[in-house]
């Protein structure tokens, strides 16, 4: 393959009935992609919690995606209340989530965290008021 | 085991799922009603036992290509959770047992967890 794959998907904030379905969306793309299946999960884990995190705390946000021969690149952009602290939000267990969120199983604080182990680089940045910008990169190794 | 097997172990309902399903074999599982903890540490191919019988719950069980989900203490999932589940293919179990008692059946059966401890990459009994 020499040719890079692009995908631009909205995500709601708020509207949690459809939480999980860019990223099952995402995923059918990038197992047609015949993506290795240990980086098809690392990514899928990767882009479900950051669309969790739009539908939990932002108003609205995008998921790009980007697959190249070498890397698939996630950028999650949102417009919402931002993170004041990035440092302790990054913190496992750290969560501001409502008690509707937690009834759903989320909400445990683990979800930057997981974000950033499934990352080969990772960068977050955040303005409160504004919103928060997540660059999700994943090394594909030899898997073309 | 197989998925049939497990059925048999945990007198379960197969709530959503074909006889194609019961054929594949089952090595892991993984118990949490954090999605957040599943998403972390569940390995694909495993099972899921939990008692949270939300939509959210299939979705998680798709993004890791779970076998199925095998939801505990007798709860019937609502019809949109099925629904998806049957969308996306993946079978659903129901058990009367508890969440305890559905893993230690299942682990006598000879299931391990996913990971067996945190720190550790994975189940030095697989
Ligand atoms: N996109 C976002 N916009 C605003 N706040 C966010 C966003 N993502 C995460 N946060 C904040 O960071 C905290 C930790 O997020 P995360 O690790 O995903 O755990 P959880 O979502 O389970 O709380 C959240 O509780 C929230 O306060
Ligand atoms: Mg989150």
């Amino acid at each position: 393959m020499n040719t890079t794959y692009k995908k631009s998907l909205a995500v709601e904030g708020g509207n949690f009935d459809n939480a999980g379905m860019a990223s099952i969306e995402i995923k059918k793309i990038l197992k047609d992609l015949n993506i290795h299946d240990d980086i098809l999960r690392k990514t899928a884990i990767a882009v479900y919690e950051s669309e969790l995190n739009i539908i939990s705390y932002a108003r609205n946000g995008r998921i790009n995606l980007i697959v190249d021969d070498n890397e698939i690149s996630i950028d999650v952009q949102d417009e919402g209340p931002g993170i004041e602290d990035i440092e302790l939000a990054m913190q496992p267990g750290y969560s501001t989530a409502t008690e509707h969120i937690r009834q759903m199983g989320f909400g445990a604080g683990m979800g930057l965290y997981n974000i950033k182990s499934c990352s080969d680089r990772f960068e977050i940045s955040s303005t409160v008021n504004v919103g928060t910008h997540l660059k999700i990169i994943i090394n594909r190794g030899n898997n073309l | 085991m197989t998925l049939g097997e497990v059925v048999k172990v945990l007198d379960a309902k197969l709530l959503v799922g074909e006889d194609r399903h019961l054929a594949i074999e089952v090595k892991t599982a993984f118990s949490a009603d954090l999605m957040s903890d599943v998403l972390a540490f569940a390995k694909s191919g495993s099972l899921i036992l939990t008692g949270l019988t939300t939509p959210q719950v299939v979705r998680t069980a798709s993004i890791l290509d779970a076998i199925a989900l095998i939801i505990v203490r007798g709860k019937t999932p609502p019809q949109d959770t099925l629904k998806l589940a049957h969308e996306l293919d993946i079978p659903v179990l129901s058990t009367n047992y508890i969440l305890f008692e559905t893993s230690g059946r299942l682990y006598a059966n000879g299931i391990v967890g996913c990971v067996e401890k945190i720190g550790g990459i994975n189940n030095s009994k697989l």
